[in-house]
């Protein structure tokens, strides 16, 4: 799925930006027409990992070691004819190929099937727990987007200074922490408190209850500081250095000591001319991470006790809960392929070099 | 970014940063205000509540929907990690659920927090016929659904005939009235219920009472959950007034319950999903119980233990862990299967090996002293029914002895030191470990140690799903472990020939394979002693039974370490109540029995003056990033112009 986007990235890191972006102008008609196959193209393969993904997501679980019968009736007193209740409501005692018929039928529907162990829709479930989730990684992905590119860039371009070796290494070094210990220490520090600070944040969850209106936001807001600062903290190093080296690729260009001849200002140069250029890799790094962010993040949900995707998903595999865990692999995947498609439509408007 | 732009150098400047800056705002503002709303019922649901408390004119009636606005209302907040499966009593199985359950509906039934005899529930008295087959109970006539239709015997009946005819309505008790031929009500306070045979659990039903009036209108009892319309009708202690998956379970004090009213006026069970932040948030104050799953670990006992206004209650558990040995796994038909070393088929073997196990060492060392050492199987505190070996039964930690065993059974050891059997094969067993087990990890290690000494090789073999392997009798030792219940027919029941499974093509209800003539005698014997001493005595036998068989062999009685905050519970009911445990009690005594600490409010969560510090706190951060940010920019400009 990731592998669709990368040759836009090759070719957009790989591309120097000598050339300079007048020289990839082209007339307008022939523009549209190559623009419009290039799009019937990237949505035709969509089309085809999505239907991909349907199939294997289908058999793919179908291989993880466990009978879902066995699992939910260990432990307690069940009839053999309760088991075979059990099968039957499932869809267990149908042959594969029916299994699977079934499963692509109702799937082509919409109806994503029933969740063995929450007896509810699996289309429910994923509603129920689709908003927390986004709330959670869309707040962390645009804050460590946004930060990641500013410091990234300051970072190429005043390259070996003080302030790129202090945010190179800072950023790396959180890059390599791993999240539930980074977000147990928060929960420490800044939770329960230790000496001097107090406990300002809650240690889990996302609301306390009870809460309506404007409080009920300030609430969820409140909850929702340390996982973001959680989350901004281990993910923002990969956008800074994407950035960071994308830049530099461009630092030597002689387009720039144009516009630095022409008597523009530093930070215009920079802006208008080095950034733009530089920032294909970055698109590509944003629409992966923005894709990712539907699948949620399993450590920091479980951490902060976060009622996101990530929980349910790790709840669905360990039964296995063969509907449930379908339905999320492919609405995991659907948002991928989406994103990555959506990245591939928007690079020619970005770089007029790519989809010819 | 067109190229002409270049030359506008400080007008187009600030617009364009501005841009950026009003994009990334208003999406921001976008996410939070699409993502942050309340779900569409949270406002109707929280409704319903306020009006059904206004109906009742109770106590509860005078806070306000949460914990936060009401200074006088007394929460007691619990930390729980697991998920519910189901609201309906008719699906869940799960140990929060059923838990749950228990304080919204009455069972017929009820057990001592004492000693976990049988006492009244719904049910005020009870007799059976002389023939066995007919049960009568007294229901009671002072126990009042929540919405105020009084609870009759008619609702048990309902509920009971219900099970028995919808396959869907089964699902979580079905095997409760697997053996009814007949329920009826002939009057609002007496209820008959018809056996196929003896059965002497039917004091143990533990089976939620639910009010028909307000189920019959369910249409598919399989797919129902109970979930949508709140509050839930019940009449235990607790009314459930709201739920949201995985953030919490709010339940309001029912005051006119039958037994009296409990203490707390609200229980919330708040999600932890981690243990460690479960805790911090104890340690902090923000829930006032945490259990841990199945147990507070030692190290974060450890570090509990000492801190101001926290109990830690390190109390025997119920639950038993052992070695589970494969007999030869089989079938009801007769065909065997799997792949057991045959040399366990020797009674002398098991013995060998039982002997080389250093139980105290397991709970010193592994338990780190948060377990009892075990004998019998089933755990001490359930006094009517625990047994221990007699001095002469007793198969004691002797590494010698058990060599000597195995020299006799004819396992001696080769030239390398290693025990062969008679194909001259060197002994070497599969021990099957749950992966999950920490504990089964670090007592796997010194079973290979201890065995090792004696000449026989262990390949401990931890799994993810050990069920695959178990149910297929393919592992020669594992490590087993039940909870059991204050009746103790379903551990029971599980090491008989009927739990079998059918063919080796189906599932059984059985443990371990086990099948023994003389512990199946007894079983059904103790299942038709309708007198709880005699049924007792026959318990203890099958016990005694099954310690000689050396299939089952008890290593341990782990504790169930828990920790609460003394300054919002100033009491609380253990069951046993001389030392108990709290979380997951047969019964409804922990949280019904619960009194509240003098120090006033223990709302749980964040209070309204935290919120506003760490908004604050958030802002100041976000604006001194900005400043910064800015003045680094204006630096840049000018430095370089």
């Amino acid at each position: 799925m990731t592998a669709e986007a990368t040759p836009a990235l090759v070719e957009g890191a790989a591309g120097p930006g000598s050339t300079g972006r007048a020289a990839g102008r082209a007339p307008r008609a022939g523009a549209s027409a190559s623009y419009l196959r290039y799009v019937a193209g990237r949505l035709g393969g969509a089309a085809v990992s999505l239907l991909a993904v349907l199939v294997t997501s289908f058999f793919l679980f179908r291989l993880i070691p466990g009978d879902p019968v066995k699992f939910m009736t260990g432990g307690r007193p069940v009839s053999a004819q309760q088991i075979a209740v059990y099968r039957k409501e499932f869809g267990l005692d149908l042959p594969l190929w029916h299994q699977f018929t079934d499963y692509c039928g109702k799937a082509l529907t919409g109806d994503l099937g029933t969740s063995y162990q929450f007896r509810a829709p699996v289309l429910d479930k994923i509603t129920e727990a689709l908003p927390n989730t986004l709330l959670l990684t869309v707040t962390a992905f645009v804050l460590y987007t946004a930060l990641g590119i500013f410091l990234g860039t300051r970072s190429a371009w005043r390259n070996g200074g003080a302030g790129d070796r202090l945010h190179t290494g800072l950023a790396l070094t959180l890059y390599s922490i791993p999240s539930f210990w980074l977000g147990l220490l928060l929960i420490i520090v800044l939770s329960v408190g230790v000496g001097p600070v107090p406990g300002l944040f809650p240690t889990g969850g996302m609301e306390s209850g009870g809460t309506e209106g404007f409080a009920y936001v300030l609430d969820v807001a409140h909850h929702l500081v340390l996982p973001v600062l959680t989350l901004v903290a281990v993910e923002y190093g990969q956008t800074l250095l994407v950035t960071r080296s994308a830049l530099l690729d461009e630092m030597g260009s002689d387009y720039l000591t144009t516009a630095r001849a022409k008597g523009l200002r530093d930070d215009l140069v920079r802006r208008r001319h080095a950034v733009p250029n530089a920032l294909l890799p970055t698109v590509t790094l944003i629409f992966v991470n923005l894709g990712r962010t539907v699948a949620g993040v399993i450590l920091v949900e479980t951490v902060f006790s976060w009622p996101g995707l990530g929980g349910l998903f790790y709840q669905a595999l360990s039964v296995p809960d063969l509907p449930l865990v379908q339905g999320l692999f492919f609405v995991f995947a659907a948002a991928v392929i989406l994103m990555n498609t959506l990245a591939d439509l928007l690079y020619p408007l970005l770089d007029p070099r790519v989809g010819r | 970014m067109k190229t002409h732009d270049q030359h506008g150098r400080g007008r187009s400047r600030r617009p364009g940063r501005s841009r950026l800056l009003a994009a990334v705002g208003a999406t921001a503002l976008v996410l939070s205000a699409g993502l942050t709303t309340p779900p569409a019922s949270a406002a109707p649901r929280a409704a319903t509540v306020a009006d059904a408390r206004a109906a009742q004119g109770t106590a509860g009636a005078q806070d306000s929907a949460g914990s936060k606005g009401s200074k006088g209302s007394k929460v007691l907040t619990v930390a729980v990690a697991q998920s519910v499966d189901s609201l309906s009593p008719f699906l869940a199985v799960r140990l929060l659920s059923t838990s749950i359950h228990r304080l919204m509906y009455e069972y017929l039934t009820n057990y001592d927090p004492k000693d976990g005899h049988v006492i009244p529930g719904l049910a005020t008295s009870w007799q059976s016929s002389p023939d066995k087959l007919t049960w009568t109970y007294t229901i009671r006539n002072n126990s009042r659904w929540s919405d105020g239709q009084q609870a009759t015997a008619e609702d048990a009946a309902w509920t009971f005939r219900k099970m028995m005819t919808d396959q869907g309505a089964a699902t979580a008790n079905g095997s409760f009235v697997a053996n009814f031929s007949e329920v009826s009500a002939p009057s609002p306070t007496r209820l008959v219920i018809r056996l196929k045979k003896p059965q002497a659990t039917m004091t143990a039903l533990d089976v939620p009472i639910v009010p028909k009036h307000v189920w019959e209108k369910v249409g598919d009892f399989s797919k129902f959950n109970n979930d949508k319309s709140f509050p839930i009708v019940g009449n235990g202690p607790f009314v459930l007034t709201a739920y949201k998956p995985d953030s919490y379970v709010r339940l309001r004090a029912n005051t006119s319950f039958w037994r009296g009213a409990p203490k707390f006026d609200e229980l919330v069970f708040r999600y932890y999903k981690d243990q460690d932040a479960a805790v911090a948030a104890l340690r902090k104050g923000e829930v006032s119980f945490v259990a841990g799953s199945p147990s507070l670990t030692p190290a974060q006992a450890a570090s509990l233990k000492g801190q101001k206004n926290i109990h830690v209650n390190d109390a025997p558990g119920r639950r038993f862990y052992a070695l589970a040995t494969n007999p030869g796994a089989r079938a009801r038909n007769g065909k065997k299967f799997g792949d057991g070393d045959p040399s366990l088929l020797d009674q002398r073997v098991r013995h060998a090996l039982f002997m080389a196990v250093d139980r105290r060492t397991v709970v010193g060392k592994v338990f780190q002293g948060h377990a009892v050492e075990g004998q019998g199987y089933v755990p001490p505190r359930f006094a009517t029914y625990f047994w221990k070996p007699s001095a002469g039964q007793e198969l004691r930690y002797d590494p010698a002895g058990a060599a000597r065993l195995l020299d006799e059974a004819g396992y001696r050891r080769n030239a390398d030191g290693k025990r062969v059997g008679k194909d001259g094969k060197p002994l070497n067993y599969r021990l099957l470990c749950h992966a999950t087990d920490p504990n089964d990890k670090a007592v796997g290690k010194y079973l290979q140690e201890w065995w090792g000494k004696l000449g026989i090789g262990v390949t401990v073999d931890c799994l993810d799903n050990v069920t695959d392997p178990w149910l297929a009798g393919k592992y020669d030792l594992a490590f087993d472990g039940w909870s059991v219940n204050p009746d103790p027919d379903f551990v029971l029941s599980i090491h008989t020939c009927g739990a079998l499974p059918a063919t080796p093509k189906d599932t059984g209800a059985t443990d371990d394979f086990i099948c023994d003539r003389t512990y199946d005698q007894l079983y059904a014997r103790q299942l038709a002693e309708y007198d709880p001493a005699a049924r007792a005595k026959v318990v203890k036998q099958m016990e005694s039974r099954l310690y000689d068989l050396g299939y089952m062999n008890v290593m341990a009685y782990p504790n169930a370490v828990e920790a609460y905050r003394t300054d919002r519970i100033r009491s609380i009911t253990t069951m046993p109540s001389a030392a108990g445990n709290i979380y997951g009690q047969d019964g409804y005594w922990s949280w019904w029995s619960a009194v509240p600490a003098n120090s006033g409010d223990s709302s749980g969560g964040g209070t309204p003056s935290g919120v506003i510090i760490g908004i604050v706190a958030g802002v100041v951060v976000l604006v001194g990033l900005a400043g910064f940010l800015a003045l680094r920019r204006r630096a840049t400009a000018d430095d370089r112009e």
